[in-house]
Protein backbone atom coordinates (compact mmCIF):
# COMPACT_ATOMS: atom_id res chain seq x y z
CA UNK A 1 0.00 0.00 0.00
CA UNK A 2 1.06 3.56 -0.82
CA UNK A 3 2.39 5.52 2.69
CA UNK A 4 2.45 8.98 3.29
CA UNK A 5 5.93 10.31 4.47
CA UNK A 6 6.43 13.52 6.07
CA UNK A 7 10.25 14.45 5.36
CA UNK A 8 12.18 17.26 7.81
CA UNK A 9 15.31 19.62 7.33
CA UNK A 10 16.06 22.85 6.72
CA UNK A 11 17.55 22.66 3.47
CA UNK A 12 14.95 22.33 1.10
CA UNK A 13 17.50 20.65 -1.36
CA UNK A 14 18.41 17.64 0.93
CA UNK A 15 14.26 17.37 1.59
CA UNK A 16 14.44 16.89 -2.91
CA UNK A 17 17.44 14.21 -2.17
CA UNK A 18 15.66 12.44 0.61
CA UNK A 19 13.01 12.23 -1.08
CA UNK A 20 14.46 10.93 -4.55
CA UNK A 21 16.56 8.49 -2.63
CA UNK A 22 13.19 7.47 -0.79
CA UNK A 23 11.75 7.12 -4.54
CA UNK A 24 14.78 5.31 -5.61
CA UNK A 25 14.71 2.54 -3.17
CA UNK A 26 11.41 1.63 -4.51
CA UNK A 27 8.91 2.60 -1.66
CA UNK A 28 5.65 3.08 -2.80
CA UNK A 29 5.14 6.91 -1.72
CA UNK A 30 1.61 8.09 -2.06
CA UNK A 31 2.29 11.50 -0.32
CA UNK A 32 5.63 13.41 0.54
CA UNK A 33 4.92 16.12 2.98
CA UNK A 34 7.67 18.49 3.48
CA UNK A 35 8.66 20.78 6.98
CA UNK A 36 11.57 23.10 7.25
CA UNK A 37 11.76 22.51 11.36
CA UNK A 38 10.37 20.37 14.09
CA UNK A 39 7.33 23.19 14.33
CA UNK A 40 6.82 23.33 11.45
CA UNK A 41 6.37 19.32 11.46
CA UNK A 42 4.39 19.26 13.94
CA UNK A 43 1.92 21.90 12.24
CA UNK A 44 1.93 19.34 9.26
CA UNK A 45 1.10 16.53 11.78
CA UNK A 46 -1.98 18.20 13.14
CA UNK A 47 -3.71 18.16 9.98
CA UNK A 48 -2.08 15.01 7.91
CA UNK A 49 -1.49 11.52 9.30
CA UNK A 50 1.68 9.68 8.04
CA UNK A 51 3.20 6.75 8.04
CA UNK A 52 7.16 7.44 7.94
CA UNK A 53 8.98 10.63 9.02
CA UNK A 54 12.95 11.08 8.51
CA UNK A 55 14.31 13.90 10.18
CA UNK A 56 17.27 16.10 10.61
CA UNK A 57 18.82 16.86 14.11
CA UNK A 58 20.20 20.60 13.68
CA UNK A 59 17.52 22.84 12.36
CA UNK A 60 16.43 26.27 13.58
CA UNK A 61 13.59 27.11 15.98
CA UNK A 62 12.70 23.39 16.75
CA UNK A 63 15.26 21.23 16.12
CA UNK A 64 14.83 17.17 15.22
CA UNK A 65 15.43 15.42 18.93
CA UNK A 66 12.84 18.08 20.52
CA UNK A 67 10.60 17.33 17.66
CA UNK A 68 10.54 13.99 18.73
CA UNK A 69 10.39 13.81 21.64
CA UNK A 70 6.89 15.87 21.30
CA UNK A 71 5.57 13.08 18.74
CA UNK A 72 3.88 11.11 21.22
CA UNK A 73 1.17 13.64 22.49
CA UNK A 74 0.03 13.97 18.22
CA UNK A 75 -2.28 11.90 17.67
CA UNK A 76 -1.46 11.83 13.74
CA UNK A 77 2.12 10.39 14.50
CA UNK A 78 1.78 8.08 17.41
CA UNK A 79 3.17 4.78 16.19
CA UNK A 80 4.60 6.08 13.18
CA UNK A 81 8.47 5.20 13.08
CA UNK A 82 11.11 8.46 12.91
CA UNK A 83 14.68 8.25 10.91
CA UNK A 84 16.93 10.12 11.86
CA UNK A 85 19.54 11.54 8.60
CA UNK A 86 21.82 13.86 9.98
CA UNK A 87 25.21 15.33 10.07
CA UNK A 88 25.50 14.53 13.64
CA UNK A 89 27.50 11.22 13.76
CA UNK A 90 28.87 10.55 17.04
CA UNK A 91 27.57 7.51 19.32
CA UNK A 92 26.15 9.72 21.71
CA UNK A 93 23.86 11.42 19.15
CA UNK A 94 22.71 8.03 18.06
CA UNK A 95 22.04 6.72 21.46
CA UNK A 96 20.08 10.11 22.33
CA UNK A 97 18.27 10.12 19.27
CA UNK A 98 17.22 6.14 19.94
CA UNK A 99 16.20 6.84 23.33
CA UNK A 100 13.92 9.69 22.37
CA UNK A 101 12.31 7.70 19.98
CA UNK A 102 13.62 7.20 16.72
CA UNK A 103 13.87 3.91 15.20
CA UNK A 104 16.75 4.18 12.32
CA UNK A 105 19.61 6.62 12.43
CA UNK A 106 21.14 7.74 8.84
CA UNK A 107 24.61 9.62 8.23
CA UNK A 108 25.14 12.49 5.81
CA UNK A 109 26.42 12.01 3.76
CA UNK A 110 24.07 8.97 2.46
CA UNK A 111 23.89 6.65 -0.94
CA UNK A 112 19.82 5.54 -2.07
CA UNK A 113 20.82 1.93 -0.62
CA UNK A 114 21.73 3.73 2.99
CA UNK A 115 18.22 4.86 2.69
CA UNK A 116 16.66 1.74 1.46
CA UNK A 117 18.53 -0.56 4.23
CA UNK A 118 17.41 1.51 7.47
CA UNK A 119 13.71 2.26 6.08
CA UNK A 120 12.54 -0.84 4.64
CA UNK A 121 12.90 -2.51 8.07
CA UNK A 122 11.25 0.49 9.63
CA UNK A 123 8.57 0.22 7.47
CA UNK A 124 8.24 -3.71 8.14
CA UNK A 125 8.44 -3.48 11.82
CA UNK A 126 11.42 -5.18 11.79
CA UNK A 127 13.71 -2.37 13.75
CA UNK B 1 40.55 6.59 14.66
CA UNK B 2 42.84 8.56 16.02
CA UNK B 3 42.11 10.90 18.99
CA UNK B 4 41.53 14.42 19.40
CA UNK B 5 44.37 14.89 21.70
CA UNK B 6 46.48 12.74 20.03
CA UNK B 7 46.23 14.44 16.54
CA UNK B 8 46.73 17.76 18.45
CA UNK B 9 49.84 16.38 20.39
CA UNK B 10 51.20 14.73 16.92
CA UNK B 11 51.53 18.44 14.86
CA UNK B 12 50.35 21.69 16.23
CA UNK B 13 49.87 23.18 13.12
CA UNK B 14 46.89 20.65 12.53
CA UNK B 15 48.85 19.50 8.96
CA UNK B 16 48.18 15.73 9.57
CA UNK B 17 44.39 17.02 9.44
CA UNK B 18 45.02 17.91 5.52
CA UNK B 19 44.15 14.33 4.25
CA UNK B 20 40.86 13.97 6.50
CA UNK B 21 39.35 17.03 4.87
CA UNK B 22 40.28 15.78 1.65
CA UNK B 23 38.73 12.32 2.29
CA UNK B 24 35.73 14.17 3.66
CA UNK B 25 35.25 15.81 0.65
CA UNK B 26 35.28 13.01 -1.70
CA UNK B 27 33.38 10.97 0.46
CA UNK B 28 30.30 13.91 0.22
CA UNK B 29 31.08 14.28 -3.38
CA UNK B 30 31.43 10.32 -4.31
CA UNK B 31 27.56 9.54 -2.56
CA UNK B 32 26.16 12.78 -2.87
CA UNK B 33 26.78 13.83 -6.57
CA UNK B 34 28.09 10.28 -7.43
CA UNK B 35 31.40 11.97 -9.02
CA UNK B 36 35.16 11.40 -8.25
CA UNK B 37 37.23 14.79 -6.99
CA UNK B 38 40.42 15.00 -8.43
CA UNK B 39 43.78 16.35 -7.87
CA UNK B 40 44.89 19.82 -9.89
CA UNK B 41 48.01 19.56 -12.10
CA UNK B 42 49.34 22.88 -11.29
CA UNK B 43 47.70 25.61 -8.48
CA UNK B 44 46.25 27.89 -10.64
CA UNK B 45 44.58 31.20 -9.08
CA UNK B 46 41.40 31.58 -10.30
CA UNK B 47 38.35 33.67 -9.46
CA UNK B 48 36.14 31.23 -6.94
CA UNK B 49 33.04 33.73 -6.14
CA UNK B 50 30.61 31.39 -4.33
CA UNK B 51 31.93 30.34 -0.37
CA UNK B 52 30.07 28.45 1.61
CA UNK B 53 30.76 28.49 5.83
CA UNK B 54 30.12 26.22 8.04
CA UNK B 55 31.24 27.68 11.96
CA UNK B 56 32.43 25.21 14.24
CA UNK B 57 32.40 25.50 18.20
CA UNK B 58 33.68 23.41 21.21
CA UNK B 59 36.55 21.54 21.53
CA UNK B 60 37.62 22.70 17.97
CA UNK B 61 36.56 26.55 17.16
CA UNK B 62 36.90 27.67 13.52
CA UNK B 63 35.26 27.79 9.81
CA UNK B 64 35.38 25.45 6.85
CA UNK B 65 34.41 26.97 3.90
CA UNK B 66 33.87 25.42 0.11
CA UNK B 67 34.97 27.59 -2.64
CA UNK B 68 34.10 27.34 -6.43
CA UNK B 69 32.93 29.43 -8.89
CA UNK B 70 29.08 30.15 -9.98
CA UNK B 71 29.19 27.07 -13.02
CA UNK B 72 30.60 24.42 -10.52
CA UNK B 73 28.02 25.35 -7.87
CA UNK B 74 25.20 25.03 -10.19
CA UNK B 75 26.63 21.76 -11.60
CA UNK B 76 27.00 20.25 -8.01
CA UNK B 77 23.75 21.58 -7.51
CA UNK B 78 22.29 19.73 -10.49
CA UNK B 79 23.95 16.44 -9.60
CA UNK B 80 23.32 16.16 -6.38
CA UNK B 81 19.37 16.92 -7.72
CA UNK B 82 19.27 14.83 -10.25
CA UNK B 83 18.16 17.24 -12.73
CA UNK B 84 19.74 18.73 -15.74
CA UNK B 85 21.74 22.20 -15.37
CA UNK B 86 19.44 24.28 -16.54
CA UNK B 87 16.23 23.40 -14.60
CA UNK B 88 18.64 24.44 -11.90
CA UNK B 89 17.17 27.51 -9.93
CA UNK B 90 17.52 29.88 -6.84
CA UNK B 91 18.82 25.99 -4.59
CA UNK B 92 22.39 26.81 -5.68
CA UNK B 93 23.13 28.54 -2.11
CA UNK B 94 21.29 25.67 -0.73
CA UNK B 95 23.04 23.26 -2.20
CA UNK B 96 26.53 24.48 -1.94
CA UNK B 97 25.72 25.08 1.80
CA UNK B 98 24.62 21.62 2.37
CA UNK B 99 27.52 20.31 0.70
CA UNK B 100 30.12 22.56 3.83
CA UNK B 101 27.89 21.36 6.45
CA UNK B 102 28.46 17.48 5.04
CA UNK B 103 31.85 17.92 4.41
CA UNK B 104 32.88 20.01 8.02
CA UNK B 105 30.00 17.21 9.40
CA UNK B 106 32.24 13.50 7.66
CA UNK B 107 35.32 15.74 9.23
CA UNK B 108 34.68 16.13 12.88
CA UNK B 109 33.39 12.55 12.59
CA UNK B 110 36.74 11.24 11.37
CA UNK B 111 38.30 12.63 14.78
CA UNK B 112 37.67 10.06 17.87
CA UNK B 113 36.02 13.16 20.74
CA UNK B 114 35.10 15.33 18.59
CA UNK B 115 31.96 14.20 16.69
CA UNK B 116 30.31 14.69 20.04
CA UNK B 117 32.51 17.74 21.56
CA UNK B 118 32.31 20.47 18.51
CA UNK B 119 28.95 21.99 16.87
CA UNK B 120 28.47 23.21 13.78
CA UNK B 121 26.78 26.04 12.60
CA UNK B 122 24.08 26.23 9.82
CA UNK B 123 26.04 27.01 6.52
CA UNK B 124 26.17 30.63 5.55
CA UNK B 125 26.96 31.54 1.38
CA UNK B 126 28.12 34.43 0.29
CA UNK B 127 28.05 35.22 -3.73
CA UNK B 128 31.06 37.48 -4.88
CA UNK B 129 34.59 37.39 -4.59
CA UNK B 130 35.71 41.03 -3.29
CA UNK B 131 34.98 40.53 0.56
CA UNK B 132 37.77 39.82 3.51
CA UNK B 133 37.16 37.36 5.84
CA UNK B 134 37.84 38.15 9.04
CA UNK B 135 38.13 34.99 11.34
CA UNK B 136 39.34 34.68 14.89
CA UNK B 137 41.65 31.86 13.49
CA UNK B 138 45.22 32.17 15.20
CA UNK B 139 46.91 29.98 12.45
CA UNK B 140 46.86 29.86 8.46
CA UNK B 141 44.38 28.26 7.29
CA UNK B 142 44.32 24.20 6.17
CA UNK B 143 43.52 24.43 2.44
CA UNK B 144 42.98 21.38 0.03
CA UNK B 145 42.75 22.59 -3.33
CA UNK B 146 40.52 19.66 -5.88
CA UNK B 147 38.93 19.34 -9.27
CA UNK B 148 35.44 18.83 -9.52
CA UNK B 149 34.49 18.18 -13.27
CA UNK B 150 37.26 20.10 -14.45
CA UNK B 151 36.56 23.38 -12.31
CA UNK B 152 38.69 24.03 -9.15
CA UNK B 153 37.17 23.98 -5.25
CA UNK B 154 38.86 25.21 -2.61
CA UNK B 155 38.19 23.79 0.65
CA UNK B 156 39.70 25.37 3.68
CA UNK B 157 39.88 25.13 7.52
CA UNK B 158 40.13 27.80 9.60
CA UNK B 159 40.92 27.36 13.02
CA UNK B 160 41.01 29.28 15.99
CA UNK B 161 42.85 26.88 18.96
Amino acid sequence: MPIHALIVDDSSVMRKIVERSLRQAGIDLAEVLHAGNGAEALAVLKENPVDLILCDINMPVMDGLEFIKQLPGVENAKGVPVVMITTEGSEAHVVQALSCGARGYIRKPFTPEQVKEHVIPVLAGKS
Amino acid sequence: MKSLSEMLAANGSHENWIPLIEMSAREVFELMLSCQLTVPATAEETTLNVTAMVGLAGQLCGVLSVRCDGKAAELMTSKMLGVPLDKVGPEVSDALGEIANMVAGNFKNKIAGLAEGCMLSPPTVITGSDYDLHSPADSAALEVRLLFEGMPIVISLLIRS
